[in-house]
C-alpha cells in the first residue's frame, strides 16, 4: 500500500542496524528506526520488523544532487527519467534537480509536469524540475518565473548555455528577486570558446585542439557577482572549473553577497592530461582542467567558498562518444560515482560530504523541508546508507544508466552507496535498485 | 613500429633509419624505372576525410613504386556523406583487406581513435591542427640532405613563421627538429601563437627581421585566408607586411640560407616574393622527398626489410 508520494504505511518498521549516523554536530553509532516514512527513534538496540544492515556504514540523510541531465522528454536514447533516477538511487540520490535543456525544454508548466508525472511512476527519487530562465534556453525572453514558481519550480537556469546578454540576465534577477527563486548560471561566455574542445593549456595546444580558457567562465562569474551586488538576488553559481572561478566566489561571499556554488565530481578528480588519448569521454563542458585548478577547488569545497557537490550527470550514446573530439558532444555520467569521488578524491570526513551532499543542496533547491534533514525522531526518512570504505572498481557495463560515458570506467574508488530509502521505502538495497519493491509498501515485495 | 601517428612515435635511432632507407628510395626514384617489389600483393588505403591533393598523390605514388595494391577513399566519393561513421568506414575497408591505412581528418586525434578499429598500420596523414609526421620526417630530411649533416639537425638554425596556432605541420616539425637538435625559432603574432610552447631548444618572437639574418632555414607556414575572415587578423595587408616573404626580407637573408614551404602557398600573403626567383627555395625539393620519406615509412611499417631490387 503507497499513500500520497509513495510513503509507507500500515506500521511496518525498518531498522537500520549497527551504522554511524551523520547529523551536524558529528558521527555517532546509532540504530535508525523507521516508520510510516518517517525517522521514528534513533538510538540503541532498536528492533524492527525488518532490519536493514548498516555494519560499517554511515546513515545520512539522501544525497541531493543539484544537477543532473535525466535528457526526458527529448533525447530518451540517452537516458530516461526512469533510468536516471534509478541511478540516482543507486548512488543515494533521495532527489534530483532536472535541468532544463530537454526537447521540449522545461521553460512552461506542461513541461514541467511532464517530468514530475514521470519521475513519480518511477519512483525512484524525487525529480525537481529546473525552470529556463530565458524561453527555449535561447537567452532572449524570460520565462515565466511566477507560472513556474507556481507550480514548484525553484531553481531556473538555462543551463549547457550562459546567459549572454548581460541586460537580460540584469532583468532576471531583478524580476526573480521576490519569488522565493535562486538563478542558476552557467558561466560560459560563448564567444570565447568557439569551437572549443579542452581546457586551453600545454596539453591542448601540444595536441593541436581549439582551446577552452579559463577566462571565458571567469569573466560571466565576475559579471553575475556584480550583478547580484547591484540588485540583491540570490544566485547559484553551476559547475565552478577554475581556480580563479573559487577566488571569486571566496571574495563575494567574504563582501556577504548571496551566492552559492557548486563542483562537479570529474572536476575534483580528472585533469586534461586525460585528454591526450584524444577519447570523447573525457570531454565536458566546462572542461577537465589542470592539477592546480583540481587543488583551488578541492580546498574550496573544504572551506565552505563552493557549497555543494554535484553531479552534472550528462547521459550521451556512445555512438556519439566515437566521434572525433572536437564534434563529440560533452558531457559524462556522474550518479553512481559521485560519493565515491568524493570520499576518494577530497575528503573521507562524513560530515563534509553530507554536508556538500545533501544538506546544502537540498537548501539551495529549495527542497530542504523533505530532503538534507537531520536525522531525528519525525524527520522524513529520505536516507542514504553508505560504505566509506568499500574499494570498488567502476565498470561502465554494470551501471544503470542508459549510456556508458563515464570517465571513471576501470578506476578504483573508496566509498559506496549500499542502501537507500525514500520516504521510507527501500529504494535501494544492498547495492541493487528494488524493481519491485518501488511501488508497494515494505516488507510486501522482495527485492530482485 | 606498427603505427605513425606522431612525431612523438619517432626517436633519434628511428629517424636516422627512416632517412638512410629515403636515401635509397632517392636512388630508385631517380632510375628509369622508378619500382621495386617491397610491397608486392600489401594493400595501402588512402583515406581521406579532408581534401588534400599534394599528400595522397604523395602517398599513393609511394605505395605504388613499392608495388603495393592502392585503394583510395575520400569523403567526397564516400558513404561518409550518407552519415555512416568514421569507425563504420574503417571496419568495412578492414574487411575487405588492409595493411595500411594512410589517414587524413580535418579533427585533431582521428587516426589516433582509428587504431582502435583495426588490426592495419595507421599512418596519419595529416590531422586537425595536431599532426602530419611524413611532413615533419620529409623537411627534417630535406635540411639535412641540403646542408650534409647527416642525419642530424644539431645546432642547424631554423625560424617557423606564420600560423603556428592552427598549423599541425607547425607542431609535427617543431617537435622533430627539436628533437634532432636544431634551434627553432617561431615567428607569429600573439593570437597565433598557442600557449605553452617555449622549451628548450625553441624560441619566440614577433620580430621577424631580426630573425632572417641569423636562420640556416626559413620554414614559412601557410596562413589560411578564413583566418582572416575569422576576425583574427587584422585588416588589409598588416599580416604580410609583417610576417610576409618579400623581395626585401629575401635579401636579409644569409646567402646559403634556404626557404621552405609545406604548400599549399598563399602568394601575396606569406609568399610575397615568386619562389621560382629565390636561390634558396627548396620548396620543389621538399615535394620530391616527400616521396622518398613516404616509401621509407610504408616501407618500415610493412615492409620485410628486403628492397627486393
Amino acid at each position: 500500500m503507497t499513500k500520497k508520494n509513495g510513503a509507507t504505511t500500515g506500521g511496518r518498521s525498518i531498522v537500520i542496524k549497527g551504522g554511524t549516523v551523520v547529523n551536524r554536530g558529528g558521527a555517532a553509532r546509532a540504530d535508525v528506526l523507521v516508520v510510516d516514512g518517517l525517522v521514528s527513534a534513533v538510538g540503541e538496540d532498536l528492533t524492527g520488523d525488518e532490519i536493514l544492515d548498516a555494519a560499517g556504514c554511515h546513515v545520512s540523510s539522501g544525497f541531493v544532487d543539484l544537477h543532473a541531465h535525466l535528457r526526458e522528454p527529448g533525447r530518451e536514447e540517452a537516458e530516461t527519467i526512469t533510468t536516471g533516477t534509478r541511478a540516482a538511487a543507486l548512488g543515494g540520490y533521495t532527489a534530483v534537480v532536472a535541468m532544463p535543456n530537454t526537447e521540449p525544454a522545461q521553460d512552461c508548466p506542461e513541461v514541467v509536469a511532464f517530468v514530475k508525472a514521470r519521475a513519480a511512476e518511477a519512483g525512484w527519487c524525487d525529480v525537481h524540475p529546473a525552470g529556463c530562465i530565458t524561453v527555449g534556453r535561447l537567452g532572449k525572453v524570460l520565462a515565466a518565473f511566477e507560472t513556474l514558481a507556481s507550480v514548484g519550480v525553484r531553481i531556473f537556469t538555462d543551463d549547457g548555455n550562459g546567459v549572454q546578454d548581460p541586460l537580460i540576465m540584469r532583468r532576471a534577477l531583478e524580476y526573480s528577486r521576490h519569488l522565493g527563486i535562486t538563478l542558476a548560471q552557467h558561466c560560459e561566455v560563448a564567444r570565447l570558446t568557439e569551437g572549443a574542445v579542452m581546457h586551453e593549456g600545454q596539453c591542448c595546444s601540444a595536441m593541436g585542439v581549439p582551446g577552452w580558457p579559463a577566462i571565458a567562465e571567469e569573466l560571466m562569474l565576475h559579471r553575475d557577482i556584480e550583478l547580484v551586488r547591484l540588485t540583491g538576488a540570490p544566485m547559484h553559481f553551476l559547475h565552478l572549473s577554475t581556480a580563479g572561478s573559487v577566488d571569486l566566489v571566496r571574495r563575494a561571499k567574504a563582501d556577504g553577497l548571496p551566492v552559492t556554488a557548486e563542483v562537479a565530481p570529474h572536476h575534483l578528480a580528472l585533469t586534461d592530461e586525460l585528454l591526450r588519448g584524444f577519447d570523447p569521454v573525457f570531454k565536458v563542458n566546462p572542461p577537465l582542467r589542470t592539477a592546480a585548478d583540481i587543488a583551488a577547488l578541492r580546498a574550496g569545497l573544504l572551506d565552505g567558498t563552493i557549497d555543494a557537490v554535484a553531479t552534472d550527470h550528462a547521459p550521451h550514446p556512445q555512438h556519439t562518444k566515437q566521434m572525433p573530439l572536437d564534434s563529440a558532444p560533452p558531457g559524462m555520467l556522474g550518479l553512481e560515482t559521485a560519493l565515491g569521488v568524493v570520499l576518494t578524491a577530497v575528503s573521507p570526513d562524513p560530515v563534509r560530504v553530507v554536508e556538500t551532499m545533501s544538506w546544502n543542496p537540498a537548501r539551495i533547491a529549495g527542497i530542504g523541508a523533505e530532503h538534507g534533514r537531520p536525522i531525528a525522531r519525525g524527520e522524513p526518512a529520505n536516507l542514504a546508507v553508505w560504505d566509506s570504505s568499500r574499494v570498488w572498481t567502476v565498470d561502465r557495463a554494470s551501471l544503470a544508466s542508459k549510456s556508458r560515458n563515464t570517465p571513471f570506467h576501470g578506476m578504483e574508488l573508496r566509498g559506496r552507496n549500499v542502501h537507500t530509502l525514500l520516504r521510507g521505502r527501500v529504494t535501494v538495497r544492498d547495492g541493487i535498485a528494488q524493481e519491485s519493491g518501488h511501488s508497494r509498501s515494505i516488507g510486501s515485495g522482495g527485492g530482485r | 613500429m606498427k603505427h605513425l601517428l606522431s612525431t612523438h612515435d619517432l626517436d633519434v635511432p628511428t629517424v636516422a633509419a627512416i632517412m638512410n632507407v629515403a636515401d635509397h628510395m632517392s636512388e630508385i626514384n631517380a632510375r628509369s624505372v622508378p619500382k621495386v617489389p617491397a610491397l608486392l600483393g600489401r594493400t595501402v588505403a588512402s583515406v581521406f576525410f579532408e581534401d588534400s591533393t599534394r599528400t595522397r598523390v604523395s602517398f599513393e605514388t609511394a605505395a605504388k613504386r613499392l608495388s603495393a595494391d592502392t585503394m583510395s577513399f575520400s569523403a567526397s566519393t564516400s558513404s561518409v556523406n550518407k552519415g555512416e561513421s568514421i569507425r563504420d568506414t574503417i571496419e568495412t575497408l578492414s574487411a575487405i583487406g588492409v595493411d595500411a591505412f594512410v589517414v587524413r581528418h580535418a579533427s585533431s586525434g582521428v587516426p589516433v581513435s582509428v587504431t582502435e578499429w583495426t588490426d592495419a598500420s595507421v599512418v596519419n596523414a595529416g590531422d586537425g591542427w595536431h599532426q602530419h609526421p611524413t611532413q615533419a620526417l620529409l623537411d627534417a630530411y630535406t635540411i639535412t640532405r641540403e646542408l650534409g649533416t647527416g642525419n642530424t639537425l644539431a645546432g642547424v638554425r631554423v625560424a617557423i613563421v606564420g600560423d603556428i596556432k592552427h598549423s599541425r605541420v607547425a607542431r609535427s616539425n617543431i617537435d622533430l627538429f627539436v628533437r634532432l637538435g636544431a634551434r627553432v625559432t617561431l615567428v607569429a603574432p600573439g593570437m597565433l601563437l598557442p600557449a605553452g610552447l617555449a622549451g628548450p631548444g625553441i624560441t619566440v618572437t614577433d620580430a621577424l627581421d631580426d630573425v632572417l639574418p641569423d636562420v640556416e632555414v626559413l620554414y614559412m607556414l601557410r596562413v589560411q585566408r578564413e583566418r582572416m575572415d575569422a576576425g583574427l587578423l587584422p585588416v588589409g595587408g598588416e599580416y604580410s607586411a609583417r610576417f610576409g616573404l618579400d623581395e626585401r626580407r629575401a635579401r636579409m637573408l644569409s646567402g646559403d640560407a634556404i626557404v621552405m614551404h609545406p604548400g599549399p602557398m598563399n602568394r601575396g600573403v606569406e609568399m610575397v616574393v615568386d619562389p621560382a626567383e629565390l636561390p634558396g627555395s627548396r620548396i620543389l625539393a621538399q615535394v620530391r622527398n616527400g616521396v622518398s620519406v613516404r616509401m621509407a615509412v610504408l616501407f618500415r611499417l610493412l615492409g620485410d626489410g628486403q628492397l627486393g631490387a
